[in-house]
């Protein structure tokens, strides 16, 4: 069995948070949208605090411009070797910026945020404090999409 | 992710996750799902192929159009990890007075500079830079001896992120040497652990650890499960 098989086979019965309804945020046309990126990467900058082993529920804002991002998730167990070729395979801000040159989407956000995915299974912190946190900037930048990357 | 989708949607912020474990993403109706079944660690399916990651944002997209929601799609390609070892030469050894993975490491320092060079950046720097990597190797090999835990580090075990720092500088390298089309992934992986001597000394300090009865949470973390 290939190991992302065995991982794939252990996460599936992870507890995770049940949610009694799904909400809804209904996007204004593509073409209009600002669109950020949120991943669980644990991305942050150099000079930014690199995120702690495990159960760290805070998260990293970086400038769409800035390039050179460390890739601060712990886990040992997901390739690593890609986003050292290239970044955009978890982190497509090129991508992003070339779908708004093309006028596909209608702008890139100023910023875009890191989580580090290795969370308790209730994800308590992260959707009662540092995600609505996070929510509320990308909100004040205008973003109205967001694309949300795993590891 | 999914958790994350459901606070950004409620903070009106429309989300589409790209995600890679499809009974989790089932399980917590996100609003707007697309399955990617690529390798963990690649959610965009493939490096240096920006014509296959402007496919995958572009399938995202499109389930912005559901008129409502929870929404989960597959995307209908997939991509497979690949396991065998990276094609890439090993230094010779050069000085018999070490360790064997002592001096493969040192033997790897010009391809790592290079990759630090070009990126402008590296993964390496969680407990050690790269100047640090022979004596960690050392240290792991005193584990290996016979050594135990808290004479060779002193009250605190971090192997975790020395670990980390190891596969790091060895994939950088890996990465400068190797010819070819891009790896597959898994391949600097499959080599570090199955071809350098380095890999196969952490996988021996691992298992001393684990003898010397070294807290779990360590040592469960410090290979990929499997390994």
């Amino acid at each position: 069995m290939s190991s992302d098989q065995t991982m794939r086979d252990l996460m599936a019965n992870l507890p995770v948070p049940e949610f009694d309804a799904t909400p809804w945020a209904p996007p204004p046309p593509l073409a209009e949208a600002t669109v950020a990126i949120v991943t669980s990467a644990g991305l942050h900058r150099v000079d930014q605090d690199p995120f702690a082993g495990r159960g760290d529920h805070s998260y990293r804002m970086f400038d769409r411009e800035d390039r050179g991002l460390v890739l601060g998730h712990w886990s040992s167990n997901f390739d690593r070797s890609a986003f050292v070729l290239d970044h955009n395979v978890v982190y497509p801000i090129d991508r992003l910026e070339e779908l708004a040159a093309d006028g596909i989407i209608g702008s890139v956000a100023p910023r875009h945020v890191a989580f580090a995915g290795n969370q308790p299974d209730t994800v308590a912190e992260v959707r009662l404090d540092t995600g609505p946190a996070a929510a509320a900037e990308l909100r004040a930048d205008g973003v109205d999409v967001a694309i949300l990357t795993p590891v | 992710m999914c958790a994350l989708a459901h606070v950004l949607e409620a903070a009106g912020i429309a989300t589409v996750v790209l995600a890679s474990m499809r009974p989790v993403a089932e399980r917590m109706n996100a609003p707007r799902v697309l399955y990617c079944e690529f390798p963990l660690g690649r959610p965009l399916g493939v490096p240096d192929d920006a014509g296959f990651q402007r496919g995958v944002l572009t399938a995202a997209f499109e389930l912005l159009n559901a008129p409502s929601g929870p929404v989960l799609v597959d995307y209908p390609e997939v991509v497979e990890a690949d396991e065998t070892p990276l094609a890439c030469a090993l230094p010779p050894r050069f000085d018999p007075d070490v360790a064997a993975s002592v001096d493969e490491a040192r033997g790897l320092r010009a391809a790592y500079d290079r990759s630090v060079v070009r990126r402008g950046t590296t993964e390496v720097g969680r407990s050690i830079d790269a100047d640090g990597v022979a004596g960690a190797l050392a240290e792991l090999e005193r584990l290996i001896a016979g050594e135990h835990w808290k004479e060779v580090y002193g009250p605190r075990l971090d192997t975790l992120a020395v670990s980390h720092d190891l596969r790091a500088y060895y994939q950088e390298a890996a990465l400068e040497l190797a010819d070819g089309p891009s790896p597959g992934a898994r391949q600097a992986e499959a080599w570090f652990f199955e071809q350098t001597e380095a890999g196969k000394t952490l996988a021996a300090a691992r298992d001393a650890l684990k003898d010397q009865g070294a807290p779990e949470g360590i040592t469960f973390y410090m290979l990929p499960v499997g390994r």
